[in-house]
């Protein structure tokens, strides 16, 4: 089995305690890690702010870096979505402008083996129990594009209830959008803050220590907002839940 | 200031002339917009094969006929529900041996016209005459005609129908304007309705099935439950223009008396 | 205020603008929260109840899918199904015409007074006040609508104009209005939504049964049939398609279904996507005229208004599958803060975030501003009833703006140029890509930025405000997931860990850190994995 980790680029900037956390838990679970350092981003700011022109070569780019990967696993709901729903839109529109076929191509051949982690670990390693030790009490927040486009259903909540330790408790709205849609955050600074306030607020209402996402880039929305907020709790993601054990919490 | 009073206006003011493109002929107007919204479309669809004809796209009806598999008894039970729940108030009249036992159907309807003190009472052109038999002769009786006006309309005080078909998963009854249930203003205007349904015959379980019972040339008015709006803060509050109250009576064929 | 003055959008500001200032009404706020969440919940057990939802709402969208293909035969076979069963069928290419249209068919029958119900297609076309300026006065009866006509207001919402407004803001609109329109509400009326109920019944009362001219829309036209279809709940739609004289329907061309059966889908669909309802309390159906019942004249004005450019695009085409529910509107976060009027349109909410732009173009600084009015959370398409992909025509509207391209405006076929405006944004765009797709370059800024993070700011300056005003900046961490890799895996991209070893983790990056989850405890939890790795701190 060839895997590779797409780090994405926030991970890599930003969170690379999440993709340490998603190398150690494969690793753990017997699987060995790639990382091509040829990969970079999937394009979704770009794409998602209408610039599908300047997503095409880094689309390019991601079908070309794990070519010799037979499994992408991502840390990220929304990146995987980015590959999965819009890869293939881009490659019909790029053949529809009679620009040939090579990025409907490269769609698909990137889909079909990219995976979100928790459908890696559920669906292709078959596994709920990653054998995790996690002594907090955690909040889970569905991000948007795992819970619709991904329809990641109940495979994070399962792997969460089979860690020891955890105490998951409800989070109250927890399918409505934290605000952060990308650009979104800033074109629409106003309401996207007051969605993240409102998720904010029920987070810390929970009495949760934690609230575990499945990507980083709600995180940096809604962890930017709790911390405004003075709230306590703190924004962790599945992976790093998934990565600690008893004999090495995370 | 208040809204704006017809006279004030001049009533030629605004009249097409001959220098102005209006003073073509309407229809002359309309051909010309007709091709070009046609031209529109048809460019539009520039992607479509020529070829392709309507049916070649696929409709998969992979949806129920009907929700559930019940006896007719069950069907009729679930119409009543549900017309109770969105605040229709259910009867049944039995199906008894003399028409002036108290549970007939006249006897019912003489008794919720009296408890609603209806003074006077709408009555379709076809409505079986046993119907109203226990009614007093107190009670007008007011045949729907051409002559009667929206605010005659207004002054009575109750309508009798029966109806088209009534569907037991949307609690609805449909009328389609036939001769026991009058033009579609009759049941509209007074602020009572009587519906009355044969079970045997009119229940259907769905809309699909109800569907497929009801003639489109007719003009229908289909009734869940009396008037309702959900205008305030979406809340539902029912009891607006149509009538606030709707009586449904579930019957038998005999009690309905088709004599 | 007067039957003359109309309220418009023309001239509003752009999205992110009127938005900004919505999310500081807190009366606004609150109003929208709890009406929409209240019709969210009732949607979602009213939907649950059909377990073939899911296969409804294929059929529905395949069902005007099927429609819009062939728009050309089936307004043909329309028009002849009409006109046999005693209609009269009139085309307008845009809003002007149609408004011409409906006011010589007023002035014909000589009356300066119409009843109106609820209708998207008269909003949009703004039909009212073209009747004004011809001196005909249009009589809103839907009670939302009133609401909104009485308080010189606009709507705000599809189902429910006037969502914006709770029972006591109502309340006063009657007491202060309704004496100007005609009967004055009545005296000591309460903010109990059964009484201004009543108070509406009372008012209109009078309207409708001197009502000589209806006008209406139309939810569903049967092609086969020439049926018209019209869904409500009030008995409001039934007084103005029944009692008058005249009846004129105004009805967006996308609006035609093939056979009366398929009503089977949308009639199962509609009632339980909008009011959350297993059906709604009336719906209305007639065909042309009916002796001795109801008009004797029937007009319908057919109206294209930008629909067939939306037509013309196949990606955004799926969007004239719209029933009109509103329950996009309803279960959108970004709806539900910014109103509905920030949208600056009769179609507000997700889907009018898709229709306007394509109906009116995206020329206009608002109607550009539109695409992006989403946080793309795509709750909107999870519940829509004809499964309209909302968030991929908005990515593919933001396209339009920001990139141009090929789009039909009034019937020709064009290639729109960028919007004004977004020459900065693009150039940062163009950047970014280029940087990405050098990850050498990437690793060097990075490397930058862990360098110099001690000295990072914590409040943005220039167009970053937008996001440190509200949020805390992310602390950049000392070493970027691809160094750590590197440090630690060597050049070995191949996947096998060459020196069997985890490495040193970055400290607690996903924002505020416990004490348990810090570098030391977990060098000193991995306890022999440490060894070996090559840790250059």
């Amino acid at each position: 089995m060839r895997v590779a980790l797409f780090i994405t680029c926030v991970n890599d900037t930003l969170y690379p305690r999440t993709g340490q956390a998603v190398v150690t838990l494969l690793e753990r679970l017997g699987v060995e890690v790639g990382f091509p350092e040829a990969q970079s981003c999937c394009g979704q700011p770009q794409f998602n702010t209408g610039y599908r022109h300047e997503t095409e070569p880094l689309m390019r780019r991601y079908a070309t870096a794990f070519r010799d990967y037979e499994y992408v696993v991502t840390p990220s709901g929304s990146c995987a979505a980015m590959v999965r729903d819009n890869y293939p839109r881009m490659g019909a529109k790029a053949a529809a402008e009679g620009r040939g076929q090579d990025l409907a191509d490269a769609a698909a051949e990137a889909v079909p083996k990219t995976y979100e982690l928790t459908e890696f670990l559920t669906d292709v390693l078959k596994v709920t129990d990653v054998g995790a030790y996690y002594p907090h009490t955690v909040t889970y927040h569905p991000t948007c594009h795992g819970l619709r486009m991904l329809k990641l259903g109940d495979r994070p909540r399962s792997l969460l209830a089979a860690v020891k330790g955890l105490n998951l408790v409800e989070l109250p709205g927890a399918e409505e959008c934290c605000g952060f849609g990308g650009t979104f955050a800033v074109k629409n600074a106003a309401v996207s803050a007051a969605m993240g306030a409102d998720k904010a607020r029920n987070i810390t209402a929970t009495g949760a220590e934690a609230v575990c996402t499945l990507d980083n880039s709600c995180q940096l929305h809604i962890g930017g907002t709790l911390a405004r907020q003075g709230s306590t709790v703190r924004p962790v993601h599945l992976a790093e839940i998934l990565a600690s054990t008893e004999g090495d919490v995370w | 200031m208040t809204p704006r009073d017809p006279g004030s206006q001049h009533p030629g003011a605004h009249e097409p002339t001959t220098r102005n493109p209006a003073a073509q002929t309407p229809s002359a107007r309309g051909q010309d917009s007709r091709a070009l919204v046609m031209a529109r479309i048809r460019r539009a669809l520039a992607d479509v094969p020529r070829a392709e004809t309507p049916g070649e796209v696929p409709v998969e009806r992979t949806y129920h006929r009907v929700h559930g598999d019940r006896t007719a008894d069950r069907t009729a039970d679930l119409l009543a529900e549900n017309l109770a729940d969105y605040r229709a108030i259910v009867h049944r009249a039995d199906t008894p041996a003399s028409l002036d036992a108290p549970s007939s159907l006249p006897a019912l309807i003489a008794r919720l016209l009296a408890e609603r003190g209806a003074t006077s009472v709408a009555v379709p052109p076809g409505l079986p005459d046993s119907w109203l038999s226990a009614v007093p002769d107190a009670v007008r009786r007011v045949p729907d005609t051409a002559e009667l006006t929206p605010h005659d309309l207004d002054a009575v005080s109750s309508v009798v129908t029966g109806c088209a078909v009534a569907i037991a998963e949307t609690g609805t009854v449909v009328l389609d304007a036939g001769p026991d249930q009058g033009r579609r203003r009759i049941t509209l205007v007074p602020d009572h309705h009587i519906c009355v349904i044969r079970v045997t015959d009119q229940v259907v379980g769905s809309v699909p099935e109800a569907l497929e019972r009801l003639d489109p040339a007719r003009p229908l008015t289909w009734i869940s439950g009396p008037s309702a709006t959900s205008d305030i803060e979406l809340d539902r509050v029912e009891g607006v223009h149509g009538p606030r109250t709707l009586e449904v009576i579930l019957t038998g064929p005999e009690s309905a008396g088709q004599s | 205020m007067s039957g003359t003055h109309q309220a418009t959008y023309l001239g509003m500001p752009a999205f992110p603008q009127a938005a900004d200032a919505s999310t500081r009404n807190t009366q606004l706020r609150a109003n929208l929260r709890h009406a929409t969440h209240t019709i969210r919940a009732k949607r979602a057990t009213a939907v649950a109840e059909l377990d073939d939802w899911s296969r409804l709402r294929a059929a529905g969208a395949a069902i005007k899918d099927r429609t819009l293909r062939h728009l050309d035969q089936y307004l043909e076979q329309l028009e002849s199904a009409v006109t046999a069963a005693g209609g009269q069928v009139h085309w307008a290419a845009d809003a002007d015409e149609a408004n011409r249209i409906v006011t010589e068919l007023v002035r014909a029958t000589g009356e300066r007074e119409v009843v109106k119900v609820k209708s998207m297609a008269t909003q949009e076309i703004g039909l009212n006040g073209a009747l004004a300026t011809a001196g005909i006065t249009a009589y809103e009866t839907d009670l939302a609508e009133l609401i909104v006509q009485l308080g010189d207001d606009l709507p705000s919402h599809i189902l429910v104009p006037a969502i914006h407004r709770n029972r006591g803001e109502i309340r006063d609109i009657f007491t202060e209005k309704m004496a100007q329109w005609g009967r004055p509400a009545p005296e000591g009326l309460t903010d109990a939504p059964a009484d201004l109920a009543e108070a509406a019944r009372l008012h209109l009362r009078e309207k409708f049964l001197n009502a000589k001219v209806g006008i209406s829309g139309a939810n569903f036209m049967v092609a086969e049939t020439g049926t018209l279809v019209v869904v409500e709940s009030e008995g409001n739609g039934r007084m103005c398609l029944t009692l008058p004289e005249t009846l004129i329907s105004v009805v967006g061309i996308e609006k035609v279904v093939p056979t009366f059966q398929d009503l089977e889908v949308f009639l199962q669909l509609l009632p339980r996507s909008s009011t959350a309802e297993r059906m709604n309390p009336y719906t209305s159906t007639w065909t042309g005229t009916t002796d001795a019942d109801g008009p004797r004249a029937f007009h319908l004005v057919l109206l294209d208004n930008g629909r067939t450019d939306t037509l013309a695009d196949t990606v955004g085409r799926q969007a004239l599958r719209c029933i009109r529910c509103s329950a996009c509107l309803n279960v959108c976060p970004v709806y539900e803060r910014a109103g509905g009027h920030a949208y600056g349109s009769a179609y507000p909410g997700p889907i009018g975030a898709i229709l306007t732009p394509q109906l009116r173009g995206t020329q206009s600084e608002l109607d550009a501003s539109l695409p992006y009015a989403s946080s793309l959370c795509g709750a909107c398409y999870e519940v829509c009833p004809v499964a309209i992909d909302i968030p991929e025509i908005l990515v593919h509207l933001r396209e339009r703006v920001v990139e141009g391209g090929p789009a039909s405006v009034r019937g020709t076929r064009t290639v729109i140029k960028p919007a004004k405006g977004h020459a900065a944004e693009r150039a940062a765009m163009r950047a970014a890509r280029w940087a990405l797709d050098h990850p050498g370059l990437l690793r060097t800024g990075q490397r930058l930025a862990a360098r110099t993070r001690r000295f990072h700011p914590r409040r943005l300056p220039g167009p970053g405000r937008a996001w440190s005003d509200t949020r805390e900046l992310p602390k950049v961490p000392e070493e970027s997931f691809r160094d750590w890799w590197q440090r630690t895996r060597g050049r070995s991209a191949t996947g096998s860990r060459t020196e069997g070893d985890t490495g040193r983790r970055t400290e607690g990056s996903t924002g505020g850190s416990t004490g348990s989850r810090t570098q030391g405890s977990t060098e000193k939890s991995t306890g022999s994995r440490t060894e070996g790795r090559k840790d250059t701190t």
